[in-house]
C-alpha cells in the first residue's frame, strides 16, 4: 500500500462521485420528470395570474356547466366559474397551504429533533412524549375538530396539519443525530475544543439534510392529499380555489358533466406524482453513492492489482513428509469477481488454487482485501450479492461444486462442508433461541426427530464446553457473551458431521484469553472429529497455534503455499517476509523514559 | 409481559385523558351562540335561554367538564344537541361500519404487501422496479381520487357495482360485500404500497445480515430461512408502518365513505364538526383516540412476540 | 495530597477516578465503569494501557478527555484540576489534550474534505485561514501523506491512511498529552507496524506524551514506557513496560500474555503447555484461598 500511489490513482474516480446530487438526479429519466414537473407547476402557481384573463371567482349564472372552448378555456363549473382560471389559482393556493404545512413540520421537526438527539435529557423525553401523543391523534378528527373551532380555513387546517406532521420530521432528525452523536468524529471535534453550535451545524446539520429533503417532499404530498380531502367533502374555505373545492363542485355535478372531475384529479395526481418521484430518486442517488463505497472496499485491492490471472506462481515448499490422506478439496485457478453495473468484472480473487487433505488443518493467512474470506465464501456457494465464481474449479470430493444450483448446494452445506463465522453475535438470529436454530438444521440435514435433535443438541452444547447445556439452549443469542456465542456456532458447524469445515477468523472478533479458549476448543474438536478445516486468518499465531498447512495470500492470489513448519521456518516470498517483519511478539519492549528529573515520581500506582 | 401490558395500557388512558381534556378546552372557546343554532333565527330570545339552560350551556368550564368527564367515564356521553339520540347510540352502530372497513382493509393489505415486498426483494432487477414506480404511484395518489376513479369505472361505466350505499352484513353477505369492494380496494391501494415498500426494505436489510449466510451454510432451506427467519426479523418495522397506517385509514374511511354514501363514522363527524354539535364531537374524538391507543397496544404486543429483546426488557 | 501544582508533578494525574454509568429505568444502580483508578503521565511518556473488552481501558481515556461523566475522584493536568470542567472549561484544554480514536473509519467526517477536518480545531483558536492552510499541509508531511490529500474526501483514503489524519488532527494543536485509544487495532498487521513507528517518531521530535489504550499486550509493550493491566474497572498491575509485558506479576496479566498465540509452532506448542499449567496453578492457588 504505497500511499502516494493509491492517492492518486483514485482521483478521476472521485471527481464523478462529488458531482453534485441534483445534477446526476437530473441525468436519471424519474429525476427529470420529476424536477420538470415540480418546475412547472410551481412556475403556474406563481404566475397564475399571467396565465387567464378570467377572474377565478366571477360566477355568471347564466353560464354554468359550460363545455371546454370560447371564452372558456375548460369550461365553466357549477356557479358558472371560468374552470381554467379556478385551476390556476387553485395550483397556487394548494400548493401554498400545503407549502405551509410542510415547512412549519419541517421547522418544528428538525429544529426540536436537532437539541433533542444533541442534548438529550429533559427535553429529549419530553419530546418523546409529544411525538407518540401527536402521532396517536387520527389527524383527520383533529382537522374536523379544528375546523368546529376556528372554522373553514385553509391556512389555519394547514397550520394544524402542520404541527400534526411535526413528528414526522422530529422522529427523523432525532434518529440520525442520535447516530451521529454517537460517531468519533463529534467526539472528536468536541475534543478539538469545537462549539456546540458548530458541531450541530457542520457535523450533523450534513447528515440530515438529504433525509430531511425526501421526508419533505413525503409530507408535502399527504398535506396535499389532506387538503383536497378536506376540501372535497366541503371542509375548505369556500372563497378560495382550491384542488379540494373544485372536486367537491365537480363531484356534485358527476352524471351532468364528468368532465370537470378530471382536472383537479390530474392536477392532484400529477403534483403527488412528482414529489414522490422525486422524493424517490434522490433516494435512489443517496443510496447509489453509499451502496458504491462500500463495494469499493472489498474490490479496491483487486483493481489495483492485474485484473487477469496471469502473475507470478506462487512459492511452493517442499512436503517435509509425504502425505497418503486422500485429497478432500481441490481447488484450481479459482477466480472470483463482482459484475459492475457497466458490465465489466471487478475480481477479488485471481487465481487461486490450493488442496485441503482429509483430516488437516489448512490456513489461510492475509490481510484484508486479500480475498480469503471471498475464497472461502466462493467454497461454501455463499457468494455476497453480486459475486460469482467467473473461472476456475472446486472439487469436493470428485464433485464440482461451482456450478452447481443454491438449492443443490444445500445438500452440501451443513452435512459436507460447514462454516463457523467470525462474528459471533452477528451470525446468530436474534429472533430465535439458540436451541432451535441448532435444531432446526440437524433436524433437515439428519432427519432426525424434534426429540432425538433436542438431545443431539444439548449433548454439543456440553461438547463445546458450555457449562449449562439446558439453559442455553432455551436462551436468545442476546442473553450469551460473544465466547459464548462463537461455542455456540462452533455446535452448529459440527452439528451435522462435516467432512470440512470452514472457519472464517473464527477468533478474531473474541478477546485475547476467549481466543485462547477457542483455539483450545476447535485443535480438541479437530482431532477428535478428524474433520478438515480451511482456516481463513490473518493472525500468525493462530496458524502456528493449529495449522498444518498455510497458504499466503495477497492481492487475491496465493504467493507462498507449503507446510506450516517449514513457511515458519523459512518465508521465502518477500510479501510473507514483510508480514513476519511487522510481528511484534517478540521485539523490544521500548524501556522506562529516559529523563532522568522523572525518574522519581512514583511508579507503583497499582494497587 | 402483563406488566408491559399494564404500562402500555396506563400511558394509554393518560393520552386518551389529554386529547380529550384539550378537545374539549377548545371547543368550549370556540362555543359561540349554540342554542340559536340549533333552534333557527325564528325562535324567541326565551326559548333560546331555556335550550341553553337545558344544555348546561350557562355553567362554568370546570363544572360542565367534569361533568362530561364524570358521564365518559361511565361510558355516557351524553345526547347530540341536534338530534337529541345518545351519543353513545349514535357512534357505536357507525363506529362497526367504519371499523369493518378498516379492519377489511388492514387485512388484506398486510396480506397483499407481504407477499409483493417479499417477492420484490427476492426477485430484485426489472420486476422489483416495476413494484417500486406502481408503489410510488400508489402511495403518492389519494385514496379518494381512486375511489372517484372506481365509481366512474366499475359502477357508472361496467355496472359491476352499485355506485352508493350500503347493505347491512346481516342483510345480506353477498350484499354486504358487493357495497364494501370498491371502497376496500380505494383505501387498500395507498396502505399496500406503502407496507411493501416498508416490507422490502426490511426483508432486504435482513437478508443481508450475516445469521442468513449462517443459516444457508447449515443446509437450511432458502423458503425456511425467508419465510421463518427473515420475515420475523423484518416484521417489526413492517408492523409500525401498519400501525400508522391504521391511523391514517381511519382518516382515509371518513372521506371514502362520503363519496359511496356509507353510513359510518365519515358522514356523521363532518356534520357534528360542521354544526359544532360538541357532545358528539367529543364522543368521536374519545371513539377514535380509544381504538388507536388499542391498536397501538396491539401492535406493541405483536412487537414483543416478534422481537424477544423487546418482551424481555 | 497537595494540591498545588509542584514542579515535579506528573503531566497528567487521575487519582481514584470512578466512572458511574446511569441504567435506564427507576431505582436502578448505575452501571460502574471505572472502580477508583489511579494512574500518571508524565512529560514526553507513553503509558500504555491494556486490557480485554469491558476493562474500562476505553472509559479511563474517555474520562481524561472529558466524554465520560467523573463521579468521583480527580484527574489533574499540569496541576489543574479537570474532571469536572464545564464544556465551555473543557474546550479551552483543546489544545493541550488531543485524542486518535481506533476506528479510522468513523473517526473522519465522511462529507468534509481532509483540509476542513484538519483545520477544524486551527479555526477554533482563530488562525487564519491562510496560516491554517499552510498547517494542515504541514501536518500531512509530518504524518507522512502527500499535501494533495488536504482536497479529498476521507473514503478515498485507506485505513492506515485515515489514522495518519487522525494523527495529524491530534498534532493540529501541539498538544502535550494525546489520548490514543486503540489506534491501530482496526488496521492490518504491516500497516500496523509503521503506524506504530509513526507514533514513535512524532513522539521523539516533539515530546508529546501519550496515554495509549489496547487490547494488545504486543502493541503496548512496542511503544510503551510504562504500562497499566486493567481488569474490570481496576488497575492490577503498574509498572516499567518491559516487566509488566514480559514478566507479569499479576494472575490476570500472566493469563493474558500466555493467551496470545505466538507465530511459531513450536514455541505457541510450548506456550500453550504452559498456559496449561499455568491455569491449574492458578485454579490451585484460588481454591486454597477460597478454603483459608
Amino acid at each position: 500500500m504505497s500511499n502516494a500511489a493509491e492517492v492518486s490513482l483514485e482521483t478521476a474516480e472521485n471527481a464523478g462521485r462529488r458531482s453534485h446530487l441534483v445534477r446526476r438526479m437530473l441525468k436519471n429519466p424519474t429525476g427529470l420528470f420529476a424536477i420538470i414537473s415540480i418546475v412547472v407547476i410551481l412556475l403556474v402557481a406563481i404566475f397564475a395570474p399571467l396565465l387567464t384573463s378570467q377572474d377565478p371567482d366571477y360566477a355568471d349564472i347564466r353560464n354554468i356547466l359550460a363545455s371546454p372552448g370560447g371564452d372558456h378555456l375548460l369550461g365553466t363549473d357549477s356557479a358558472g366559474r371560468d374552470v381554467w382560471a379556478r385551476l390556476v389559482f387553485a395550483t397556487r393556493y394548494s400548493l401554498m397551504g400545503a407549502a405551509l404545512a410542510t415547512v412549519l413540520s419541517a421547522i418544528i421537526g428538525v429544529t426540536s429533533g436537532l437539541v433533542a438527539g444533541y442534548y438529550g435529557r429533559w427535553f429529549e423525553s419530553l419530546a418523546a412524549w409529544l411525538t407518540s401523543l401527536i402521532m396517536a391523534l387520527p389527524g383527520i378528527v383533529v382537522l374536523l375538530a379544528t375546523r368546529a373551532v376556528i372554522g373553514p380555513t385553509l391556512w389555519g387546517a394547514m397550520t394544524v396539519f402542520g404541527i400534526l406532521l411535526a413528528p414526522a420530521f422530529y422522529r427523523l432528525t432525532h434518529a440520525a443525530v442520535v447516530g451521529v452523536r454517537g460517531e468519533l468524529y463529534v467526539d472528536a471535534a468536541r475534543v478539538a475544543g469545537v462549539k456546540d453550535a458548530s458541531i450541530i451545524g457542520r457535523h450533523i446539520l450534513a447528515v440530515v439534510r438529504a433525509p430531511v429533503i425526501i421526508q419533505a417532499a413525503t409530507v408535502t404530498i399527504i398535506a396535499i392529499a389532506i387538503q383536497a380531502g378536506l376540501g372535497f367533502i366541503g371542509m375548505s374555505d369556500p372563497n378560495i380555489p382550491t384542488w379540494g373545492g373544485m372536486l367537491n363542485d365537480a363531484f356534485s355535478r358527476m352524471y351532468q358533466q364528468p368532465v370537470l372531475l378530471i382536472w383537479p384529479s390530474a392536477m392532484i395526481a400529477l403534483a403527488s406524482v412528482a414529489f414522490a418521484l422525486f422524493a424517490s430518486s434522490l433516494r435512489d442517488e443517496l443510496e447509489r453513492s453509499g451502496g458504491a463505497k462500500k463495494l469499493k472496499g472489498k474490490a479496491k485491492a483487486a483493481a489495483a492489482a492485474a485484473v487477469d490471472t496471469s502473475g507470478e506462481p506462487p512459492v511452493v515448499h517442499a512436503e517435509l513428509e509425504e502425505s497418503d490422506a486422500p485429497v478432500l478439496l481441490e481447488v484450481s485457478d479459482l477466480v472470483v469477481g463482482y459484475d459492475q453495473p457497466d458490465g465489466s468484472l471487478t475480481q477479488v480473487v485471481n487465481g487461486v488454487s490450493l488442496a485441503v487433505r482429509k483430516g488437516e488443518v489448512h490456513g489461510l493467512i492475509g490481510e484484508s482485501g486479500s480475498g480469503k474470506t471471498q475464497t472461502a465464501f466462493s467454497i461454501l456457494g455463499l457468494l455476497p450479492e453480486g459475486g460469482r465464481v467467473a473461472a476456475g474449479s472446486i472439487v469436493f470430493e470428485g464433485d464440482e461444486l461451482s456450478e452447481k444450483s443454491p438449492k443443490a448446494m444445500r445438500r452440501i452445506q451443513g452435512k459436507k462442508i460447514s462454516y463457523i463465522p467470525q462474528e459471533p453475535m452477528s451470525n446468530l438470529d436474534p429472533s430465535f433461541t439458540i436451541g432451535s436454530q441448532l435444531v432446526e438444521p440437524i433436524r433437515e440435514t439428519l432427519g432426525l426427530s424434534a426429540k432425538d435433535a433436542k438431545d443431539r443438541a444439548l449433548d454439543l452444547l456440553a461438547k463445546v464446553g458450555l457449562p449449562d447445556p439446558e439453559k442455553t439452549f432455551r436462551s436468545y443469542p442476546h442473553e450469551v457473551s460473544g465466547g459464548q456465542a462463537q461455542r455456540v456456532l462452533i455446535a452448529g458447524a459440527i452439528s451435522c458431521e462435516p467432512d470440512l469445515v470452514i472457519a472464517d477468523e473464527p477468533t478474531t472478533a473474541l478477546d485475547v484469553t476467549v481466543q485462547a479458549e477457542i483455539l483450545d476448543l476447535l485443535r480438541g474438536l479437530q482431532k477428535e472429529l478428524d474433520v478438515a478445516v480451511l482456516m481463513v486468518t490473518h493472525n500468525f499465531g493462530v496458524v502456528a497455534d493449529l495449522c498444518d498447512r498455510v497458504s499466503v495470500m495477497q492481492n487475491g492470489r496465493i504467493v507462498e503455499t507449503g507446510p506450516a513448519r517449514s513457511i515458519f521456518a523459512g518465508p521465502r516470498h518477500p510479501y510473507t517476509k514483510s508480514l513476519f517483519d511487522a510481528i511484534l511478539e517478540d521485539g523490544a519492549a521500548r524501556g522506562p523514559l529516559a529523563h532522568a528529573a522523572d525518574r522519581n515520581t512514583n511508579a507503583g500506582g497499582a494497587k | 409481559m402483563v406488566r408491559f401490558t399494564l404500562r402500555r395500557l396506563g400511558a394509554g388512558v393518560v393520552l386518551l385523558f389529554a386529547i380529550s381534556t384539550i378537545a374539549y378546552l377548545l371547543l368550549y372557546l370556540s362555543g359561540g351562540d349554540i342554542a340559536r343554532t340549533i333552534l333557527g333565527q325564528s325562535a324567541s330570545q326565551e326559548t333560546v335561554d331555556l335550550k341553553a339552560e337545558e344544555l348546561g350551556l350557562n355553567e362554568p368550564l370546570i363544572p360542565r367538564y367534569l361533568g362530561w368527564l364524570k358521564g365518559a367515564v361511565t361510558g355516557d356521553f351524553g345526547r347530540s344537541w341536534f338530534s337529541s339520540q345518545p351519543v353513545t347510540e349514535l357512534i357505536s352502530s357507525r363506529l362497526a361500519v367504519t371499523l369493518s372497513l378498516v379492519i377489511g382493509t388492514i387485512i388484506i393489505t398486510a396480506i397483499v404487501a407481504v407477499a409483493i415486498g417479499v417477492w420484490a426483494a427476492r426477485k430484485r432487477g426489472a420486476a422489483d422496479r416495476v413494484i417500486q414506480v406502481l408503489s410510488i404511484l400508489g402511495f403518492a395518489i389519494p385514496s379518494f381520487l381512486i375511489a372517484i376513479a372506481l365509481v366512474n369505472v366499475f359502477a357508472l361505466n361496467l355496472g359491476w357495482f352499485k355506485p352508493t350505499g350500503y347493505v347491512q352484513i346481516g342483510t345480506s353477505v353477498t350484499g354486504w360485500l358487493g357495497s364494501v369492494t370498491l371502497p376496500i380496494i380505494a383505501l387498500s391501494i395507498g396502505a399496500v404500497a406503502a407496507v411493501a415498500q416498508q416490507v422490502r426494505g426490511s426483508v432486504i436489510d435482513a437478508l443481508r445480515q450475516d445469521w442468513v449466510r449462517t443459516l444457508r451454510s447449515r443446509g437450511v432451506r432458502e423458503n425456511k430461512v425467508v419465510y421463518k427467519h427473515v420475515l420475523r426479523n423484518a416484521g417489526g418495522p413492517a408492523l409500525a408502518v401498519l400501525a400508522l397506517q391504521f391511523v391514517g385509514l381511519l382518516g382515509g374511511a371518513v372521506i371514502v365513505e362520503q363519496i359511496f354514501a356509507i353510513p359510518g363514522l365519515g358522514p356523521i363527524s363532518i356534520l357534528a364538526t360542521s354544526q359544532g354539535d360538541l357532545p358528539v364531537v367529543m364522543g368521536l374524538v374519545v371513539a377514535i383516540g380509544l381504538i388507536v391507543v388499542l391498536v397501538n397496544l396491539v401492535i406493541d404486543l405483536l412487537q414483543g412476540f416478534l422481537n424477544p429483546k423487546v418482551r424481555l426488557s | 495530597m497537595n494540591a498545588t501544582p509542584a514542579a515535579s508533578e506528573p503531566l497528567l494525574v487521575v487519582e481514584d477516578l470512578v466512572v458511574e454509568y446511569p441504567i435506564k429505568g427507576v431505582g436502578r444502580k448505575p452501571f460502574r465503569a471505572l472502580k477508583g483508578v489511579s494512574i500518571d503521565v508524565r512529560a514526553g511518556e507513553c503509558v500504555g494501557l491494556v486490557g480485554e473488552s469491558g476493562s474500562g481501558k476505553t472509559t479511563l481515556g474517555r474520562a481524561v478527555l472529558g466524554l465520560a461523566p467523573v463521579t468521583e475522584g480527580s484527574i489533574r493536568f499540569k496541576g489543574q484540576e479537570i474532571g469536572q470542567l464545564s464544556r465551555k472549561a473543557r474546550r479551552s484544554l483543546s489544545d493541550q489534550i488531543q485524542v486518535v480514536f481506533q476506528d479510522p473509519y468513523t473517526s473522519l467526517n465522511p462529507s468534509l474534505t481532509i483540509e476542513q477536518t484538519l483545520a477544524e480545531p486551527l479555526r477554533v483558536k482563530n488562525i487564519p485561514s491562510a496560516e491554517a492552510s499552510k498547517r494542515v499541509r504541514k501536518l500531512l508531511d509530518q504524518v507522512g501523506l502527500p499535501s494533495d490529500a488536504a482536497q479529498r474526501l476521507p473514503r478515498e483514503f485507506s485505513g492506515g491512511q485515515r489514522q495518519r489524519i487522525a494523527i495529524a488532527r491530534a498534532l493540529a494543536l501541539e498538544p502535550e498529552l494525546i489520548v490514543c485509544d486503540e489506534p491501530v487495532s482496526a488496521l492490518d498487521l504491516s500497516t500496523q507496524a509503521r503506524v506504530l513507528d509513526l507514533f514513535k517518531g512524532i513522539q521523539e521530535a516533539t515530546g508529546v506524551a501519550y496515554l495509549f489504550v489496547s487490547h494488545d499486550l504486543a502493541v503496548v509493550r512496542h511503544l510503551s514506557h510504562r504500562v497499566a493491566v486493567m481488569y474490570h474497572g481496576e488497575i492490577v498491575e503498574y509498572g516499567d513496560g518491559d516487566k509488566v509485558t514480559s514478566d507479569p506479576e499479576h494472575p490476570y496479566t500472566q493469563r493474558l500474555l500466555m493467551a496470545a498465540p505466538v507465530a511459531d509452532p513450536d514455541r505457541q506448542a510450548q506456550r500453550r503447555a504452559d498456559r496449561t499449567r499455568m491455569l491449574e496453578a492458578q485454579r490451585q492457588a484460588d481454591l486454597q484461598a477460597g478454603a483459608a
